[in-house]
């Protein structure tokens, strides 16, 4: 595997006092790599070491095989691109001005720009689709609208390496997917390489080739999305407590309200979702079932409802699970049809539908 | 391509618009200038004198030795002001800091009154001697805002700390002046007023060979400040050295206003007014368009200024940090209200 990005030892932090050691990196030309943990962690002093605005405490940073020390300024600006969370205020600077100033490695000595510089910027305003806002006062944008024309300026800097610290910060559902979109194409495609640091989980499991977990003084997990949240479950690198994450869709629930169940939610196939979280938010402990190990309703189970009965995949549900079900069920209050339809397969939902019905049980949810 | 090629021209042709503007308008205040006074001149008077060369004449003495080096330098140091003004916007990336409300103004002035009382005995107050004092005070009270600015990272609160260093340089001045000779107290009250007035060709001189290369190496770093404009982190990753660069640019700043307020006193409001107003015309602020841009408009601002000062109550004459008071506060109030408007 050829390294484009590499750090051995690498220890960062301020005044030469270790926050982070032992950071040991590999990373391929085109590959993205994201860092998540929670605040406070350490991602950005990371960041800030591998864009030499900080100086490495002990150990290397190299690029493309030479090391971040024996660069030159120019030799660095022309390899890396940033995108940092300081606020920029500039007063009466175009979209396309700020642009330009990307091409600062490039100019001459007073920065003048040559047709193809021009042409290099629009390319880039291009890119991160904000061309119709080039003559536009920086300061009137939106704040989505002011990321993406900074991620411009990074790109008409022309790097191999783009170092992002939190680039999705302000940006909607709709810019966060079509930025994390626009890495992957420019690292697939032009083979640019990416390091960034990401609040969302979900997207940095999505989006990134490697992930790196950075809590405490030493990295605790590296490695493929798959390998690290099988590693360190993000409940764990997050400390969380009030909610669970599902690393197979990447999705939050909020936590589990534990006790002795008082709704039974008769469900599957989806249908039992919108019931339990609305069960959840009402702060109400419940019991599911009877569902198959494979259904969506069984995964959103795991994390939402106190107790709840599954059944092989697969395979017509057995006598003894019904009777489980049964037993759980007859101990609640009450009992919610979440309407699943019934089939050959899951008969025994029928059952216990009939039986909550004579009961008294069955209400309307 | 082609429409590329239009915004590129756009953008020169309002930068070209204002130059050619401001140049008209220097040239008209030149001439009204030299024509105004005790001694009226006609265009066609002042073209006689001028092509003739100078004569014994009364007129000729006027207007060779008394109006045209005042206005010489009232041009030179009203450019200078308005880019050392500039230059310490950028360093602070606000629009509100100036030579003057830092304090670095007053600072020059503590020195050049130390030196006039306590050395003018042992050495000649010459020009070059007032400027250097002068340099010495503004890097002194400079490093003392720097400092401050570390610990304040508000640019207001910083205003006020310049203030307050304003007064303690005035006090100290104060306090020196008591110890001064009758002499030494009349030359200082009339330095210190600021004026244009009374200066020879040496000072002019001595304006024009400090005043026009530090502006021309002010213009040289027009591209790092540009870059630095963006914040310290961007500039860094964009290959601006960033220590030497600040130091440059405190040097270049410091140096341009110990020049004007050796050679002309304390004017205020001039490095943060004029910056503004010709950010404003160009709708731009990049460096690069700016300073050149910024020293044609301080040196109208000025000029004009001290025609005001030395017309309006004649023949008694204004001091020209009372006539840059008037024209340049508002302007600094003005834009002190709409940018906070803006960021609520």
């Amino acid at each position: 595997m050829t390294e484009f990005f590499k750090t051995s030892g690498l220890a960062v932090g301020y005044n030469g006092k270790a926050l982070i050691r032992d950071i040991d990196l590999a990373l391929e030309r085109g590959g993205v790599l994201t860092l998540i943990g929670p605040n406070g962690s350490g991602k950005s002093t990371i960041l800030k070491t591998v864009a030499r605005q900080l100086a490495a405490v002990r150990g290397t940073v190299a690029i493309d095989g030479s090391p971040l020390s024996a660069m030159s300024a120019k030799e660095l600006a022309k390899k890396q691109a940033v995108v940092l969370t300081d606020r920029i205020r500039p007063e009466l600077l175009s979209v396309r001005e700020i642009v330009s100033l990307g091409r600062y490695p490039y100019t001459d000595m007073v920065g003048r720009l040559t047709a193809e510089d021009r042409r290099i910027v629009s390319d880039a305003l291009a890119l991160v689709s904000v061309s119709e806002l080039a003559e536009r006062d920086f300061a009137t944008l939106s704040d989505g609208q002011k990321q993406r024309v900074i991620l411009a300026r990074a790109l008409a800097q022309q790097p191999e390496l783009l170092v992002l610290d939190e680039p999705t910060a302000f940006l909607d559902i709709k810019h966060k997917t079509e930025l994390l979109c626009l890495l992957r194409s420019l690292a697939r495609e032009r083979g640019m390489t990416v390091i960034m640091s990401l609040h969302e989980i979900d997207l940095a499991a999505k989006a990134s080739d490697l992930l790196l977990c950075v809590r405490g003084e030493t990295i605790a997990a590296f490695g493929t999305p798959d390998e690290v949240m099988q590693k360190l479950p993000i409940e764990e690198l997050y400390d969380l407590k009030k909610g669970s994450y599902n690393a197979a869709f990447g999705s939050v629930e909020l936590e589990k309200i534990n006790g002795k169940p008082r709704v039974f939610v008769i469900s599957g196939n989806g249908f039992g979702i919108p019931v339990m979280r609305r069960l959840q938010r009402e702060r109400v402990p419940f019991a599911a079932g009877i569902l198959f190990e494979n259904d969506v309703d069984a995964a959103v189970a795991a994390s939402l409802a106190s107790e709840c009965v599954i059944a092989a995949a697969f395979e017509p549900i057995t006598d003894a699970t019904f009777e489980r079900a049964r037993a759980l069920m007859l101990s609640c209050e009450r009992v919610i049809d979440a309407g699943t339809p019934i089939g050959t397969l899951n008969g025994h939902n029928g059952k216990l539908i009939d039986t909550a019905r004579e009961k008294g049980l069955l209400s309307e949810y | 391509m082609k429409r590329k090629g239009s915004e590129k021209a756009m953008g020169a042709g309002r930068f070209r618009a204002v130059i050619l503007l401001l140049f008209v308008m220097l040239v008209f205040a030149l001439i009204l200038n030299l024509a105004t006074g005790s001694v009226r001149l006609s265009p066609r008077e002042i073209w006689s004198l001028l092509t003739a060369g100078g004569d014994a004449s009364t007129e000729s003495i006027i207007l060779f030795n008394v109006r045209m080096p005042r206005m010489l330098l009232a041009a030179i140091l009203g450019g200078a002001l308005a880019v050392s003004g500039f230059l310490l916007q950028s360093f602070f990336r606000n629009p509100i800091a100036g030579p003057f409300v830092l304090g670095i103004s007053s600072g020059a002035k503590m020195i050049v009154g130390i030196t006039m009382i306590f050395l003018s005995g042992s050495i000649a107050m010459s020009p070059a001697v007032m400027v250097a004092a002068a340099f010495i005070g503004s890097l002194l009270i400079t490093a003392l805002v720097l400092l401050f600015s570390q610990k304040v990272k508000n640019m207001e609160l910083l205003l006020v700390v310049g203030i307050m260093v304003g007064y303690i340089c005035s006090a100290v001045t104060d306090m020196a002046v008591t110890f001064a000779s009758e002499q030494d107290i009349v030359n200082l009250k009339y330095w210190s007023m600021g004026t244009f007035s009374g200066k020879g060709w040496d000072s002019v001189v001595t304006a024009a060979v400090i005043c026009l290369p530090a502006v021309l190496a002010s213009w040289l770093l027009s591209k790092p400040m540009g870059a630095y404009a963006l914040g310290e982190g961007y500039a860094i990753s964009m290959g601006v050295s960033v220590k030497p660069f600040r130091i440059a640019l405190i040097l270049l700043s410091s140096l341009l206003s110990a020049c004007v307020t050796a050679l002309a006193g304390p004017i205020s409001f001039v490095g943060i007014a004029v910056p503004h107003i010709t950010r404003r015309l160009l709708k731009s602020s990049r460096p690069v368009l700016v300073i050149p841009a910024a020293f044609l408009a301080g040196a109208v601002f000025c000029v004009f200024c001290d025609l005001i000062a030395r017309t309006v109550f004649a023949p008694t004459e204004l001091n020209i940090g009372t006539v840059t008071s008037i024209f340049g506060a508002p302007v600094v109030i003005s834009m002190m209200i709409s940018r906070r408007r803006r960021e609520a």
